[in-house]
């Protein structure tokens, strides 16, 4: 197919591009898939240490906290991109969570 | 995500300088955190307040759920890799990634259906000539008086969970359910992105399409990392 063969030399140029820019080259998105799975492994292995009691809840938000701001910055390219996208989304986010934290307020510690 | 991205997003002539269809994605994607939001609320509101099993510890598979996860981010990476590849002009690159996110989508959406049938046909088995009561989980405790009073050596009974069972059946299955209501129409879409490319429509420079497509992507993998931890996690860990 004539589309397929846009030029190698094109892609070898445009990678060198990223790397100048400093927007993720496909090793850097292949680095984050990699810490997610790590953080990922992390949280199951920690899931089975008995002793850690209720500190398991701080370090698996921590851990979720970390998986979910680094596909949000790197894959979603919020890092990159205008600030105003990053604003939509966080504001979603900080309604989400106050109103996630008043109906628990409302429902279970104050019931 | 390179100079394109830049090109859509910050010389558009409108009013605030940025690709409407862009700005209005991530607005979507801000009021799909309140919907999401809301929805694992309701399940942690309700979680413990169930009076009668199965509870999560009767039915979660940690491992299985974990291979699950894994596969959805993998299908992250392989979204981005095919925004890169067509970003590049390498067609066949990003055609063999946008595959590789759909199918891996799809065994996402797999492992779902197998954990969804499971959980329905979820049978109560005990041993009757060794009953250890602090083995047992709470639901388990409730039938083990069964084997003395029906005089049998192994008890089994279907207990299924569905969501009318109880408060955790309905809030997990709503919750999870509208997250694979949401994969299911990511699928549908990266497909269909896959089969226009090959009728010429889509191109490097009308990579925007394919942008709006991945935001929803991974959007639909960052829910699912907090339903991990919260609802299956969580939902496990005796005391929360």
């Amino acid at each position: 197919m004539a589309e397929d063969n846009i030029s190698a030399t094109s892609t070898n140029q445009e990678s060198s591009q990223d790397a100048h820019t400093g927007h993720p080259t496909p090793m850097t998105y292949f680095k984050v898939a990699m810490a997610l799975s790590v953080i990922t492994a992390i949280e199951v292995a920690i899931f089975y240490v008995e002793d850690l009691g209720h500190g398991i809840i701080p370090i698996l938000v921590i851990l979720s906290a970390g998986k979910f701001a680094l596909v949000a910055m790197f894959y979603m390219h919020l890092k990159y991109d205008a600030k105003l996208f990053s604003g939509f989304f966080i504001g979603g986010l900080i309604l989400a969570t106050t109103v996630g934290i008043a109906l628990l307020g409302l429902f279970k510690f104050f019931a | 995500m390179s100079e394109n991205v830049a090109a859509h997003s910050e010389h558009e002539e409108t009013t605030t300088g940025l690709n409407h269809r862009k700005l209005l994605m991530w607005a979507f994607l801000g009021s799909d955190c309140m919907f999401f939001g809301s929805l694992i609320a309701t399940y942690v509101i309700y979680q413990g307040k169930s009076k009668v099993g199965p509870f999560p510890e009767d039915v979660f598979s940690i491992p299985v759920t974990s291979v699950s996860t894994f596969v959805l981010l993998m299908s992250s990476m392989s979204m981005v890799l095919a925004y890169a590849a067509l970003t590049r002009g390498n067609m066949k690159t990003f055609r063999v990634w946008l595959f590789s996110t759909a199918i891996l989508g799809m065994t996402f959406l797999a492992f779902q259906v197998f954990e969804f049938h499971d959980f329905a046909n979820h049978k109560v088995e005990l041993d009757c000539t060794n009953i250890v009561m602090g083995e047992l989980t709470d639901h388990e405790k409730s039938f083990a008086h069964k084997c003395a009073a029906e005089g049998v050596e192994e008890f089994k009974e279907q207990h299924g969970l569905t969501p009318r069972t109880n408060l955790f059946g309905t809030t997990f299955f709503t919750l999870t359910g509208f997250h694979g209501a949401h994969v299911t129409l990511g699928v549908i879409w990266l497909l269909s992105i896959a089969f226009h490319s090959f009728r010429g429509g889509v191109r490097p420079e009308t990579n925007l399409d394919l942008d709006l497509a991945a935001l929803y992507w991974h959007f639909v993998d960052v829910v699912w990392i907090v339903i991990f931890t919260v609802v299956y996690l969580f939902g496990v860990f005796p005391g929360i």
